[in-house]
């Protein structure tokens, strides 16, 4: 379909009328913003989820669920705030912000874009229906082992079909993110000049296309396994149950840089314009995140330690696993760089980016305790995984998605929004999570399984502790969407750059706020004095 | 200022490009099944001890290490449980490598119905499975069961002299599946 280009100033900002703006939405404003809200609205129901495990484990022995419904809470638990609430977020920051970064007038697949974001209410539907059947969630956790999995009564076939179509609407998002910045981009923004949140999604999105099909393959193995007498993972006819985490995990442990890397690319925005200096060593950090994309590729085992692998294999998972913590450890190192001598502000974007930092460090650390595989043996299954993995995915990955929203809410709305209620979500956030996940490895280590809704008395404590952090860290979320809500409403009018005394660099602050509803309809030039950063 | 345009233009600039993308997530797909052979070729390339290859042997030759005992543990395992009695009838043997022993299973179908079941091998630690071999085992083909049957089923095996000294401890554990659609394919 040809763009035909009416430069009629007028039409500039006319919107389609009613409920069709939303259904039938190919703007990519439009379609990021309902990302967006899915993304929330996803978050606290999987949050709910959370208040009731957290609930549950106030006290040893059973109090206010069966076994089986505490179960499907850590199933979709996981399953909605990963496939849900993080990777959507990801990708309405990508549609709102990617053309704005290129200077693109929309993503290059408008309508493919309609259709991934509206196959996800339906994905969600499914998944979470198989609740209100007699056999009741799916409960066999999210990485949906067999033949544990195969168990499941209703809830396993709308769990694969869940997955089948979450993975159907990745896949298109990560064409169309590849398509707009391979295609789209303004004349003059050669690859090494775009800004990094278009860097790592770029990066994200061929993983996406790497491995959620492997995902798609392995669940549709479960499902003729368990209706088509296939004998994938049924060692009755000759498969092997491991063989199924072999391939999950070769989906598994690429999706977790998944849910990270366009937080990276997050944050190396955001450090740069509240430290009034470019980023530090941009090569670097662009190779870098190649580097940890690639090699997510060859540690996929290390989740199967205790499978009885042979020796070489142990260590061979082992090596490449640490051998990660080289390329991350530049980013973090470059990320403090660009800090040393800036001119540094505490705004809530910068807030939530310095806790990335630091938190999201942590769960590093305790990743590479996990790598060791001896040590594994240890903590394969306890608590101390289940803190290394939240702390990575919410200080991690959540926070980072907080620190998009505070740093480009204004460019939303056109409002800026209440600082001060801001800045106290930030630090109940900041200082709740830690109260909600630190306890957690200790809980680990002392041996408490993950997944058990009843415990040793010994472990109360702590147990205490962490839940009251829970509660705490999951109210003080309500903030956030009071905050939303009145910015969207009103508030001070925001400039077109919004963060003026922080000179922030990037296509997205030339154009007004709130972005006009078509922008960069004549693509801008690109030059290096306009660019984001310096070539170290 | 067009030779600052680093990409396609025209109405159909994105063809190629999403053509080729497409290909690459079917690929992937295709790929994720190809794990299912490679992961079998790679474990027999890399000789990492397959539980259940090379364990199958027609003719054996008798050399008996007497100076030397390794123990057999036997275990049992059923995935469907209140449907079949099955266990060992002895849980240990003390053997010595080189020499043919044999020994039985008791299985009973409580299932009600006839049932034909299939007994899946697998022997721990999976890097010794090569110097157990058996030559007779109840677990080579399905066995069918009348409702309410019961009976001993036999397994005859050696343990090869050239099993590593360091290892004096071989378990061998059965799961019995009554997966008559498995069974009848095998
Ligand atoms: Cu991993």
């Amino acid at each position: 379909m040809a763009h035909v280009h009416t430069h009629d100033a007028d039409h500039h900002d006319e919107k389609p009328a009613g409920i069709g703006r939303w259904l039938f939405a190919t703007n990519h404003k439009d379609i990021g913003t309902m990302y967006l809200v899915f993304a929330l609205i996803m978050f606290f129901i999987g949050g709910a989820m959370a208040m009731v495990i957290r609930a549950e484990l106030w006290s040893p022995g059973l109090q206010y669920v069966d076994p089986a419904f505490f179960n499907s809470m850590t199933t979709t638990h996981a399953l909605v705030m990963i496939f849900g609430a993080v990777m959507p977020a990801f990708v309405g920051l990508a549609n709102w912000m990617i053309p704005l970064q290129i200077g693109a007038p929309d993503m290059a697949l408008p309508r493919m874009n309609n259709y991934s974001f509206w196959i996800m209410p339906f994905a969600f539907t499914l998944l979470l229906s198989s609740f209100f059947t007699a056999s009741g969630g799916p409960a066999g956790g999210w990485t949906m082992y067999p033949p544990l999995s195969l168990q499941a009564g209703n809830s396993f076939p709308t769990m694969i079909f869940a997955i089948h179509l979450m993975g159907a609407s990745s896949i298109m998002g990560a064409i169309n993110v590849i398509v707009t910045i391979m295609n789209m981009r303004a004349p003059g923004l050669t690859l090494l000049r775009l800004p990094l949140f278009c860097w790592t999604w770029l990066i994200t999105a061929y993983l996406l296309i790497a491995v959620m099909p492997v995902l798609a393959g392995a669940v549709t193995m479960l499902l003729t396994d368990h209706y088509f007498g296939t004998s994938f993972f049924n060692p009755a006819g000759g498969g092997d149950p491991v063989m199924y985490q072999h391939i999950f995990w070769f989906f598994g442990h690429p999706e977790v840089y998944i849910l990270i890397l366009p937080a990276f690319g997050i944050v190396s925005e955001i450090i740069p314009t509240f430290s009034r200096k470019p980023l530090f060593g941009y090569d670097a950090m662009v190779y870098a995140t190649a580097s940890i994309a690639f090699l997510s590729f060859l540690v996929w085992a290390h989740h199967m330690f205790t499978t009885g692998m042979p020796l070489a294999s142990e260590l061979f998972f082992m090596l490449s696993t640490m051998l990660i913590a080289i390329p991350t450890g530049v980013k973090v190192f470059n990320w403090c760089a660009t800090m040393w001598k800036g001119s540094l502000s505490f705004e809530p974007p910068m807030l939530f980016s310095l806790s990335f930092l630091f938190l999201f460090t942590i769960g590093g650390f305790s990743g590479l305790m996990l790598a060791i595989a001896p040590a594994d043996f240890q903590y394969q299954d306890t608590y101390f995984v289940v803190a290394h993995f939240h702390y990575v995915l919410v200080s991690g990955a959540v926070f980072a998605i907080m620190a998009a929203v505070y740093y480009w809410l204004p460019k939303w709305t056109g409002h800026m929004y209440n600082m001060g209620l801001a800045k106290l979500h930030f630090w109940l956030s900041a200082i709740f999570v830690n109260v909600l996940f630190f306890p957690q490895h200790f809980l680990g280590l002392a041996g408490m399984p993950r997944r058990i809704p009843d415990y040793n008395v010994q472990f109360t404590d702590w147990n205490r502790v962490s839940s009251l952090g829970g509660f705490v860290f999951g109210l003080s979320q309500l903030l956030f969407v009071v905050l939303i809500l009145q910015c969207v409403r009103g508030g001070a009018k925001a400039t077109a750059k919004v963060w003026s005394d922080a000179e922030p660099v990037g296509l997205e602050w030339s154009v007004a706020s709130p972005a006009p509803y078509h922008s960069f309809e004549t693509p801008p030039l690109i030059t290096d004095a306009n660019t984001h950063h310096e070539h170290v | 200022m067009n030779e600052h345009y680093p990409v396609p233009t025209g109405p159909r600039r994105h063809v190629p490009l999403v053509t080729r993308l497409v290909i690459f997530a079917l690929g992937s797909f295709a790929f994720g099944f190809a794990l299912v052979p490679l992961y079998s070729v790679l474990c027999k390339v890399w000789d990492t001890g397959n539980r259940w290859y090379g364990t199958q042997a027609r003719h054996v030759v008798e050399r008996p290490a007497v100076d030397r005992l390794v123990t057999i543990e036997f275990l049992s395992s059923v995935p469907n449980a209140g449907r079949w009695d099955f266990r060992a009838d002895a849980p240990t043997m003390q053997v010595h490598p080189g020499k043919l022993y044999s020994t039985t299973f008791y299985a009973r179908n409580r299932s009600g119905a006839a049932v034909v079941a299939q007994a899946v091998p697998s022997i721990a630690p999976s890097s010794v499975a090569r110097y157990f071999q058996k030559t007779e085992c109840f677990c080579f083909s399905p066995q069918p069961f009348a409702a309410d049957e019961g009976r001993h089923m036999t397994v005859r095996f050696i343990v090869d002299p050239d099993l590593p000294a360091d290892v004096d401890r071989v378990t061998l554990s059965y799961s019995f599946f009554d997966s008559p659609r498995v069974a009848a394919a095998n």
